[in-house]
Protein backbone atom coordinates (compact mmCIF):
# COMPACT_ATOMS: atom_id res chain seq x y z
CA UNK A 1 0.00 0.00 0.00
CA UNK A 2 1.02 3.70 -0.79
CA UNK A 3 -0.49 6.76 1.22
CA UNK A 4 -0.12 8.69 -1.77
CA UNK A 5 -2.17 6.82 -3.99
CA UNK A 6 -4.34 5.61 -1.12
CA UNK A 7 -4.80 9.76 -0.66
CA UNK A 8 -5.42 10.21 -4.49
CA UNK A 9 -8.14 7.63 -4.65
CA UNK A 10 -9.87 9.24 -1.68
CA UNK A 11 -10.24 12.60 -3.22
CA UNK A 12 -11.17 11.82 -6.21
CA UNK A 13 -13.95 9.90 -4.74
CA UNK A 14 -14.53 12.88 -2.85
CA UNK A 15 -14.79 14.76 -5.77
CA UNK A 16 -17.36 12.62 -7.47
CA UNK A 17 -19.51 12.97 -4.95
CA UNK A 18 -19.01 16.69 -4.78
CA UNK A 19 -20.06 16.98 -8.39
CA UNK A 20 -23.35 15.54 -7.45
CA UNK A 21 -25.07 17.82 -5.71
CA UNK A 22 -28.55 16.05 -5.22
CA UNK A 23 -26.82 12.91 -3.32
CA UNK A 24 -24.87 15.36 -1.29
CA UNK A 25 -27.62 16.64 0.05
CA UNK A 26 -29.41 13.52 0.43
CA UNK A 27 -26.51 12.27 2.38
CA UNK A 28 -26.61 15.18 4.59
CA UNK A 29 -30.45 15.77 4.75
CA UNK A 30 -32.20 12.53 4.89
CA UNK A 31 -30.91 11.11 8.43
CA UNK A 32 -32.08 14.62 9.87
CA UNK A 33 -35.47 14.86 8.05
CA UNK A 34 -36.30 10.90 9.61
CA UNK A 35 -34.86 11.55 13.61
CA UNK A 36 -37.06 14.77 13.05
CA UNK A 37 -40.21 13.02 11.98
CA UNK A 38 -39.15 10.06 14.58
CA UNK A 39 -38.74 12.95 17.70
CA UNK A 40 -42.47 14.36 16.47
CA UNK A 41 -43.86 10.55 16.24
CA UNK A 42 -42.93 10.62 19.54
CA UNK A 43 -43.64 13.58 20.62
CA UNK A 44 -44.35 14.10 24.80
CA UNK A 45 -43.40 10.36 25.41
CA UNK A 46 -39.68 8.97 26.46
CA UNK A 47 -39.40 6.63 23.76
CA UNK A 48 -37.29 9.25 21.14
CA UNK A 49 -34.84 9.25 23.96
CA UNK A 50 -34.90 5.76 23.98
CA UNK A 51 -34.35 5.21 20.63
CA UNK A 52 -32.86 8.18 18.89
CA UNK A 53 -29.64 7.51 19.60
CA UNK A 54 -29.43 3.80 18.46
CA UNK A 55 -31.22 4.84 14.95
CA UNK A 56 -28.20 7.25 14.48
CA UNK A 57 -26.19 4.93 14.66
CA UNK A 58 -28.41 3.03 11.79
CA UNK A 59 -28.55 5.57 9.47
CA UNK A 60 -25.08 6.32 8.33
CA UNK A 61 -24.55 2.21 7.28
CA UNK A 62 -27.58 1.67 5.77
CA UNK A 63 -26.68 5.21 3.80
CA UNK A 64 -22.81 4.58 3.08
CA UNK A 65 -24.12 0.57 2.07
CA UNK A 66 -25.85 2.02 -0.94
CA UNK A 67 -23.88 4.52 -2.20
CA UNK A 68 -20.73 2.65 -1.85
CA UNK A 69 -22.10 -0.60 -3.52
CA UNK A 70 -23.60 1.22 -6.26
CA UNK A 71 -20.20 3.57 -6.49
CA UNK A 72 -18.00 0.05 -6.83
CA UNK A 73 -20.88 -1.08 -9.23
CA UNK A 74 -19.93 1.71 -11.81
CA UNK A 75 -16.22 1.27 -10.90
CA UNK A 76 -16.12 -2.38 -12.25
CA UNK A 77 -18.52 -1.69 -14.95
CA UNK A 78 -17.26 1.25 -16.66
CA UNK A 79 -13.85 -0.51 -16.89
CA UNK A 80 -12.44 1.81 -14.71
CA UNK A 81 -11.60 -0.77 -12.21
CA UNK A 82 -9.50 -2.87 -14.59
CA UNK A 83 -7.78 -0.14 -15.66
CA UNK A 84 -6.78 0.65 -12.04
CA UNK A 85 -5.48 -2.30 -11.67
CA UNK A 86 -3.26 -2.09 -14.29
CA UNK A 87 -1.65 1.03 -12.83
CA UNK A 88 0.58 1.30 -10.03
CA UNK A 89 -2.35 1.48 -7.43
CA UNK A 90 -2.41 -1.77 -4.98
CA UNK A 91 -5.86 -3.18 -4.25
CA UNK A 92 -5.43 -1.92 -0.18
CA UNK A 93 -5.00 1.66 -1.90
CA UNK A 94 -8.34 1.77 -3.93
CA UNK A 95 -9.98 -0.03 -1.16
CA UNK A 96 -8.65 2.29 1.85
CA UNK A 97 -8.96 5.62 -0.15
CA UNK A 98 -12.96 4.60 -0.71
CA UNK A 99 -12.79 3.72 3.03
CA UNK A 100 -11.24 7.55 3.98
CA UNK A 101 -13.38 9.50 1.25
CA UNK A 102 -16.52 7.76 2.61
CA UNK A 103 -15.40 7.75 6.28
CA UNK A 104 -15.04 11.84 5.90
CA UNK A 105 -18.12 12.00 4.80
CA UNK A 106 -19.81 10.08 7.50
CA UNK A 107 -18.12 12.59 10.09
CA UNK A 108 -19.47 15.35 8.33
CA UNK A 109 -22.89 13.43 8.25
CA UNK A 110 -23.11 12.20 11.86
CA UNK A 111 -21.63 15.59 13.36
CA UNK A 112 -25.01 17.16 11.21
CA UNK A 113 -27.61 14.28 12.46
CA UNK A 114 -26.09 14.07 15.61
CA UNK A 115 -26.30 18.34 16.42
CA UNK A 116 -29.68 18.32 14.51
CA UNK A 117 -30.60 14.97 17.20
CA UNK A 118 -29.60 16.94 20.08
CA UNK A 119 -30.16 20.26 19.80
CA UNK A 120 -33.19 20.72 17.41
CA UNK A 121 -34.95 17.79 18.53
CA UNK A 122 -33.70 17.85 21.85
CA UNK A 123 -32.35 14.33 22.41
CA UNK A 124 -31.20 13.48 25.55
CA UNK A 125 -28.17 10.88 26.20
CA UNK A 126 -26.21 9.98 29.77
CA UNK A 127 -23.13 9.60 28.06
CA UNK A 128 -21.00 11.84 26.02
CA UNK A 129 -22.00 13.33 23.18
CA UNK A 130 -18.72 13.09 21.42
CA UNK A 131 -19.12 9.49 21.32
CA UNK A 132 -22.11 9.39 19.14
CA UNK A 133 -20.03 10.68 16.37
CA UNK A 134 -17.30 8.06 16.81
CA UNK A 135 -20.07 5.62 17.08
CA UNK A 136 -21.86 6.68 14.00
CA UNK A 137 -18.95 7.01 11.86
CA UNK A 138 -17.20 3.69 12.88
CA UNK A 139 -20.64 2.27 11.49
CA UNK A 140 -20.34 4.40 8.32
CA UNK A 141 -16.93 3.08 7.96
CA UNK A 142 -18.70 -0.97 8.33
CA UNK A 143 -21.61 0.07 5.79
CA UNK A 144 -18.84 1.44 3.24
CA UNK A 145 -16.47 -1.71 3.88
CA UNK A 146 -19.78 -4.50 3.25
CA UNK A 147 -20.72 -2.14 0.42
CA UNK A 148 -17.53 -2.86 -0.95
CA UNK A 149 -17.63 -6.21 -0.81
CA UNK A 150 -21.48 -6.77 -1.57
CA UNK A 151 -20.90 -5.39 -5.16
CA UNK A 152 -18.74 -7.49 -6.39
CA UNK A 153 -21.99 -10.21 -6.17
CA UNK A 154 -23.72 -7.78 -8.01
CA UNK A 155 -23.91 -7.48 -12.09
CA UNK A 156 -26.18 -4.96 -12.37
CA UNK A 157 -27.33 -1.65 -10.44
CA UNK A 158 -30.41 -3.29 -9.90
CA UNK A 159 -29.47 -5.84 -7.90
CA UNK A 160 -26.85 -4.15 -5.84
CA UNK A 161 -30.04 -1.48 -4.68
CA UNK A 162 -31.85 -5.12 -3.88
CA UNK A 163 -28.77 -5.82 -1.61
CA UNK A 164 -29.53 -3.58 0.53
CA UNK A 165 -32.70 -4.97 2.27
CA UNK A 166 -31.26 -8.24 1.69
CA UNK A 167 -28.25 -7.76 3.66
CA UNK A 168 -29.29 -4.48 6.19
CA UNK A 169 -32.82 -5.33 6.88
CA UNK A 170 -32.35 -8.64 8.80
CA UNK A 171 -29.59 -6.38 10.79
CA UNK A 172 -31.80 -4.06 11.67
CA UNK A 173 -34.99 -6.54 13.11
CA UNK A 174 -32.50 -8.93 14.89
CA UNK A 175 -30.59 -5.86 16.40
CA UNK A 176 -32.58 -5.35 19.30
CA UNK A 177 -34.18 -2.25 18.58
CA UNK A 178 -37.30 -4.13 18.01
CA UNK A 179 -37.04 -6.67 20.82
CA UNK A 180 -33.96 -6.66 22.90
CA UNK A 181 -31.29 -9.43 21.80
CA UNK A 182 -31.65 -11.49 25.50
CA UNK A 183 -35.49 -11.95 24.75
CA UNK A 184 -35.18 -13.09 21.02
CA UNK A 185 -35.89 -16.86 20.63
CA UNK A 186 -32.20 -18.76 21.37
CA UNK A 187 -31.36 -19.19 17.90
CA UNK A 188 -32.42 -15.56 16.86
CA UNK A 189 -30.48 -14.53 19.73
CA UNK A 190 -26.98 -16.29 18.76
CA UNK A 191 -27.42 -14.82 15.36
CA UNK A 192 -28.06 -11.63 16.58
CA UNK A 193 -24.42 -12.17 18.25
CA UNK A 194 -22.72 -12.28 14.75
CA UNK A 195 -24.25 -9.71 12.97
CA UNK A 196 -22.20 -6.10 13.01
CA UNK A 197 -24.89 -3.73 13.64
CA UNK A 198 -26.24 -5.38 16.97
CA UNK A 199 -23.12 -4.30 18.39
CA UNK A 200 -23.70 -0.59 17.26
CA UNK A 201 -26.79 -0.53 18.56
CA UNK A 202 -25.66 -2.03 22.09
CA UNK A 203 -23.30 0.81 21.95
CA UNK A 204 -25.58 3.57 21.33
CA UNK A 205 -28.03 1.91 23.60
CA UNK A 206 -25.23 2.18 26.69
CA UNK A 207 -24.60 5.62 25.90
CA UNK A 208 -28.52 6.46 25.98
CA UNK A 209 -28.27 5.18 29.66
CA UNK A 210 -25.08 4.92 31.31
CA UNK A 211 -23.17 8.13 32.19
CA UNK A 212 -19.73 6.21 32.65
CA UNK A 213 -20.32 4.53 28.79
CA UNK A 214 -16.67 4.79 27.67
CA UNK A 215 -15.33 1.40 28.52
CA UNK A 216 -18.16 -0.85 26.95
CA UNK A 217 -19.11 1.16 23.94
CA UNK A 218 -15.57 1.45 22.90
CA UNK A 219 -15.67 -2.56 23.32
CA UNK A 220 -18.75 -2.26 20.81
CA UNK A 221 -17.04 -0.15 18.75
CA UNK A 222 -14.06 -2.26 18.46
CA UNK A 223 -16.01 -5.04 17.62
CA UNK A 224 -18.01 -2.81 14.75
CA UNK A 225 -14.72 -1.96 13.33
CA UNK A 226 -13.27 -5.23 13.38
CA UNK A 227 -16.03 -6.65 11.40
CA UNK A 228 -15.15 -3.83 8.89
CA UNK A 229 -11.45 -4.57 8.96
CA UNK A 230 -12.91 -8.11 7.92
CA UNK A 231 -15.27 -7.01 5.18
CA UNK A 232 -12.57 -4.58 3.67
CA UNK A 233 -10.35 -7.79 3.55
CA UNK A 234 -13.31 -9.76 2.00
CA UNK A 235 -13.57 -6.96 -0.48
CA UNK A 236 -10.25 -7.11 -1.50
CA UNK A 237 -10.24 -10.88 -2.21
CA UNK A 238 -13.23 -9.97 -4.77
CA UNK A 239 -10.74 -7.37 -6.65
CA UNK A 240 -8.97 -9.25 -8.95
CA UNK A 241 -6.63 -7.91 -11.47
CA UNK A 242 -6.60 -10.56 -13.79
CA UNK A 243 -10.48 -11.88 -14.62
CA UNK A 244 -11.57 -14.25 -17.20
CA UNK B 1 15.97 1.24 -22.36
CA UNK B 2 18.90 -1.64 -21.25
CA UNK B 3 18.57 -3.28 -24.69
CA UNK B 4 16.68 -1.83 -27.24
CA UNK B 5 16.69 -4.84 -29.74
CA UNK B 6 15.10 -6.98 -27.24
CA UNK B 7 11.26 -6.95 -28.56
CA UNK B 8 8.76 -5.18 -26.34
CA UNK B 9 6.31 -7.95 -26.74
CA UNK B 10 6.69 -11.58 -26.39
CA UNK B 11 3.84 -14.17 -27.03
CA UNK B 12 5.04 -17.92 -27.31
CA UNK B 13 2.59 -20.37 -27.07
CA UNK B 14 -0.65 -18.56 -25.62
CA UNK B 15 -3.57 -20.03 -25.23
CA UNK B 16 -6.89 -18.58 -23.79
CA UNK B 17 -10.49 -19.47 -22.95
CA UNK B 18 -13.39 -17.74 -22.57
CA UNK B 19 -16.06 -20.02 -20.84
CA UNK B 20 -15.50 -23.40 -22.76
CA UNK B 21 -14.15 -21.37 -25.85
CA UNK B 22 -10.99 -21.48 -26.58
CA UNK B 23 -10.00 -17.82 -28.11
CA UNK B 24 -6.98 -18.02 -28.54
CA UNK B 25 -5.55 -21.75 -29.55
CA UNK B 26 -1.81 -21.44 -28.99
CA UNK B 27 -0.53 -18.31 -30.52
CA UNK B 28 3.21 -16.66 -30.79
CA UNK B 29 4.31 -14.08 -31.98
CA UNK B 30 6.37 -10.66 -31.69
CA UNK B 31 6.05 -7.08 -31.38
CA UNK B 32 9.63 -5.04 -31.70
CA UNK B 33 10.48 -1.91 -30.24
CA UNK B 34 9.84 1.65 -31.33
CA UNK B 35 7.27 0.91 -33.62
CA UNK B 36 3.61 0.68 -34.41
CA UNK B 37 1.98 -1.98 -34.49
CA UNK B 38 -0.97 -2.87 -35.99
CA UNK B 39 -3.41 -5.84 -34.60
CA UNK B 40 -5.78 -6.36 -37.45
CA UNK B 41 -8.34 -8.42 -38.06
CA UNK B 42 -12.46 -9.37 -37.73
CA UNK B 43 -15.10 -8.68 -34.72
CA UNK B 44 -14.63 -11.47 -32.44
CA UNK B 45 -11.26 -12.88 -33.08
CA UNK B 46 -9.29 -12.49 -30.20
CA UNK B 47 -7.80 -9.00 -30.64
CA UNK B 48 -9.18 -7.60 -27.60
CA UNK B 49 -8.08 -11.57 -25.40
CA UNK B 50 -4.75 -10.95 -27.34
CA UNK B 51 -4.13 -7.26 -25.56
CA UNK B 52 -5.94 -7.81 -22.40
CA UNK B 53 -3.18 -10.77 -21.63
CA UNK B 54 -0.25 -8.70 -22.99
CA UNK B 55 -1.50 -6.33 -20.56
CA UNK B 56 -1.52 -8.62 -18.08
CA UNK B 57 -5.07 -8.64 -17.07
CA UNK B 58 -6.11 -11.84 -18.69
CA UNK B 59 -6.23 -15.31 -17.00
CA UNK B 60 -4.58 -17.33 -19.28
CA UNK B 61 -4.37 -21.01 -19.61
CA UNK B 62 -0.78 -21.58 -21.18
CA UNK B 63 2.10 -19.83 -22.55
CA UNK B 64 3.74 -16.86 -21.80
CA UNK B 65 4.02 -13.32 -22.38
CA UNK B 66 6.92 -11.37 -22.07
CA UNK B 67 6.62 -7.54 -21.90
CA UNK B 68 9.53 -5.24 -21.57
CA UNK B 69 11.83 -8.34 -20.64
CA UNK B 70 9.34 -8.79 -17.70
CA UNK B 71 6.06 -11.95 -17.72
CA UNK B 72 3.02 -9.74 -18.57
CA UNK B 73 1.37 -7.84 -15.37
CA UNK B 74 4.44 -8.01 -13.38
CA UNK B 75 4.21 -5.44 -10.75
CA UNK B 76 7.09 -3.26 -12.57
CA UNK B 77 5.53 -2.59 -15.83
CA UNK B 78 2.17 -1.33 -14.33
CA UNK B 79 4.27 2.18 -14.59
CA UNK B 80 5.09 0.96 -17.96
CA UNK B 81 2.54 -0.20 -20.01
CA UNK B 82 -0.54 2.09 -20.75
CA UNK B 83 -3.80 0.49 -21.90
CA UNK B 84 -6.73 1.90 -23.35
CA UNK B 85 -9.71 -0.16 -23.25
CA UNK B 86 -12.68 -0.19 -26.13
CA UNK B 87 -14.77 1.84 -24.05
CA UNK B 88 -13.67 5.26 -22.52
CA UNK B 89 -12.59 4.16 -18.75
CA UNK B 90 -12.47 6.94 -17.25
CA UNK B 91 -14.70 8.69 -14.95
CA UNK B 92 -17.75 10.45 -16.26
CA UNK B 93 -18.59 12.84 -13.62
CA UNK B 94 -14.86 14.63 -13.33
CA UNK B 95 -13.27 16.81 -15.47
CA UNK B 96 -10.75 16.27 -17.98
CA UNK B 97 -8.46 17.87 -15.45
CA UNK B 98 -9.69 16.13 -12.39
CA UNK B 99 -9.43 12.87 -14.29
CA UNK B 100 -6.05 12.98 -15.69
CA UNK B 101 -4.78 14.66 -12.26
CA UNK B 102 -5.47 11.15 -10.57
CA UNK B 103 -4.40 8.86 -13.62
CA UNK B 104 -0.98 11.25 -13.50
CA UNK B 105 -0.80 10.58 -9.37
CA UNK B 106 -1.13 6.87 -9.86
CA UNK B 107 1.18 6.98 -12.36
CA UNK B 108 3.58 8.99 -10.56
CA UNK B 109 3.60 11.26 -13.44
CA UNK B 110 4.25 15.45 -12.36
CA UNK B 111 1.02 17.45 -12.35
CA UNK B 112 2.54 19.55 -14.89
CA UNK B 113 2.25 16.38 -17.46
CA UNK B 114 -1.77 16.85 -17.43
CA UNK B 115 -1.40 20.34 -19.28
CA UNK B 116 1.35 18.78 -21.57
CA UNK B 117 -0.85 15.62 -22.38
CA UNK B 118 -3.94 17.75 -22.73
CA UNK B 119 -2.72 19.60 -25.96
CA UNK B 120 -1.46 16.74 -27.44
CA UNK B 121 -4.33 15.13 -27.97
CA UNK B 122 -6.11 18.04 -28.27
CA UNK B 123 -8.60 18.63 -25.90
CA UNK B 124 -7.06 21.79 -24.32
CA UNK B 125 -10.47 24.13 -24.60
CA UNK B 126 -12.19 21.33 -23.00
CA UNK B 127 -10.06 20.15 -19.58
CA UNK B 128 -12.65 22.11 -17.38
CA UNK B 129 -15.44 20.31 -18.84
CA UNK B 130 -16.85 17.54 -17.29
CA UNK B 131 -16.40 13.93 -19.56
CA UNK B 132 -19.80 13.47 -19.61
CA UNK B 133 -20.93 16.89 -21.43
CA UNK B 134 -18.01 15.36 -24.05
CA UNK B 135 -18.58 13.59 -27.39
CA UNK B 136 -17.99 10.41 -27.92
CA UNK B 137 -15.01 11.16 -29.62
CA UNK B 138 -13.35 13.90 -27.21
CA UNK B 139 -14.30 11.02 -24.50
CA UNK B 140 -12.19 8.14 -26.08
CA UNK B 141 -9.14 11.34 -26.28
CA UNK B 142 -9.44 11.84 -22.78
CA UNK B 143 -9.07 8.09 -22.22
CA UNK B 144 -5.95 7.81 -24.50
CA UNK B 145 -4.92 10.54 -22.58
CA UNK B 146 -5.17 9.29 -19.16
CA UNK B 147 -2.54 6.73 -20.62
CA UNK B 148 -0.33 9.02 -21.78
CA UNK B 149 0.51 10.74 -19.09
CA UNK B 150 3.13 8.78 -16.85
CA UNK B 151 4.64 8.24 -20.52
CA UNK B 152 4.50 4.73 -20.69
CA UNK B 153 7.70 2.65 -22.64
CA UNK B 154 4.68 0.39 -24.47
CA UNK B 155 1.20 1.67 -24.91
CA UNK B 156 -1.92 -0.52 -25.94
CA UNK B 157 -4.64 0.13 -27.80
CA UNK B 158 -7.72 -1.37 -28.22
CA UNK B 159 -9.80 0.08 -31.36
CA UNK B 160 -9.10 3.56 -30.76
CA UNK B 161 -10.14 5.18 -33.68
CA UNK B 162 -13.37 3.46 -33.18
CA UNK B 163 -16.35 5.69 -34.17
CA UNK B 164 -14.18 8.69 -34.82
CA UNK B 165 -14.97 10.59 -38.10
CA UNK B 166 -11.92 10.30 -41.14
CA UNK B 167 -10.14 13.88 -39.47
CA UNK B 168 -9.32 12.78 -35.89
CA UNK B 169 -8.71 9.19 -37.11
CA UNK B 170 -5.53 10.59 -39.62
CA UNK B 171 -4.95 13.09 -35.92
CA UNK B 172 -4.69 10.10 -34.12
CA UNK B 173 -2.60 8.24 -36.14
CA UNK B 174 -0.60 11.42 -36.59
CA UNK B 175 0.26 11.07 -33.14
CA UNK B 176 0.66 7.43 -32.62
CA UNK B 177 3.32 8.19 -34.97
CA UNK B 178 5.17 10.80 -33.28
CA UNK B 179 5.08 8.70 -29.84
CA UNK B 180 6.63 6.09 -31.55
CA UNK B 181 9.53 8.57 -33.23
CA UNK B 182 10.15 9.59 -29.61
CA UNK B 183 10.77 5.37 -29.01
CA UNK B 184 7.48 4.75 -27.18
CA UNK B 185 5.91 1.09 -28.65
CA UNK B 186 2.53 1.17 -29.64
CA UNK B 187 0.13 -2.09 -30.29
CA UNK B 188 -3.01 -0.64 -31.95
CA UNK B 189 -6.07 -2.79 -32.95
CA UNK B 190 -8.26 -2.32 -35.71
CA UNK B 191 -10.98 -3.79 -37.82
CA UNK B 192 -10.69 -1.43 -40.25
CA UNK B 193 -8.12 -2.43 -42.68
CA UNK B 194 -7.54 1.01 -44.18
CA UNK B 195 -5.53 1.73 -41.19
CA UNK B 196 -3.14 -0.99 -41.66
CA UNK B 197 -1.09 1.57 -44.41
CA UNK B 198 -0.34 3.47 -41.15
CA UNK B 199 1.86 0.98 -39.15
CA UNK B 200 5.11 -0.62 -39.52
CA UNK B 201 4.42 -3.86 -38.86
CA UNK B 202 1.22 -5.76 -39.46
CA UNK B 203 -0.16 -8.66 -37.34
CA UNK B 204 -3.31 -10.24 -39.10
CA UNK B 205 -5.69 -12.57 -36.24
CA UNK B 206 -8.84 -14.16 -37.19
CA UNK B 207 -10.26 -16.93 -35.28
CA UNK B 208 -7.61 -17.14 -32.62
CA UNK B 209 -4.91 -17.73 -35.28
CA UNK B 210 -2.03 -15.25 -37.01
CA UNK B 211 -2.42 -15.26 -40.81
CA UNK B 212 0.33 -12.72 -40.78
CA UNK B 213 3.04 -10.92 -38.77
CA UNK B 214 4.66 -8.53 -42.00
CA UNK B 215 5.33 -5.25 -42.92
CA UNK B 216 2.35 -3.48 -44.80
CA UNK B 217 4.51 -3.47 -48.07
CA UNK B 218 5.20 -7.29 -47.75
CA UNK B 219 2.47 -8.57 -46.92
CA UNK B 220 0.99 -6.78 -50.02
CA UNK B 221 4.35 -8.36 -52.01
CA UNK B 222 3.23 -11.68 -50.95
CA UNK B 223 -0.24 -11.47 -51.86
CA UNK B 224 0.00 -9.94 -54.96
CA UNK B 225 -3.23 -7.93 -53.33
CA UNK B 226 -3.52 -3.93 -53.95
CA UNK B 227 -4.40 -3.33 -50.23
CA UNK B 228 -4.74 -4.67 -47.03
CA UNK B 229 -7.91 -5.82 -47.01
CA UNK B 230 -7.92 -7.77 -50.51
CA UNK B 231 -4.65 -9.04 -49.00
CA UNK B 232 -6.34 -10.44 -46.28
CA UNK B 233 -8.97 -11.92 -47.96
CA UNK B 234 -5.97 -13.43 -49.99
CA UNK B 235 -4.80 -15.21 -47.22
CA UNK B 236 -8.27 -16.37 -45.55
CA UNK B 237 -8.67 -17.85 -49.14
CA UNK B 238 -5.05 -18.87 -49.24
CA UNK B 239 -5.81 -20.61 -45.63
CA UNK B 240 -8.88 -22.61 -46.90
CA UNK B 241 -7.60 -24.03 -49.87
CA UNK B 242 -4.41 -25.53 -47.89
Amino acid sequence: MNPRLTLATATRVLQQVRSDHRTLALMIAVPCVLIGLLAWIFNGTPVFDKIGAPLLGVFPFVVMFLITSVATLRERSSGTLERLLSTPLGKGDFLAGYALAFGALAVVQALVATGFAIWVCGLDVAGPRWLLVVVAVTVAVLGTATGLFVSAFARTEFQAVQFMPAFVLPQFLLCGLLVPRDQLPRALELVSGVLPLSYAVDAMRTLTTTVDAAGDVGFDVAIVAAFAVAAIAAGSLTLRRRTP
Amino acid sequence: MMNDQTPAVVVDGLRVFRGSREVLPGISLSVPRGQVVGLLGPNGGGKTTLLRSIVGVQIIAGGTVTVLGEPAGSPGLRSRVGYVTQDASVYADLTVRANLIYFAALAGAPRTDVERIVEVVDLSADIDSRVDRLSGGQRSRVSLAAALVGSPELLVLDEPTVGLDPVLRRDLWTLFRSLADEGTTLLVSSHVMDEATRCDRLLLLRDGRLLADDSPAGLLARTGAPDAEQAFFALIENEGAA
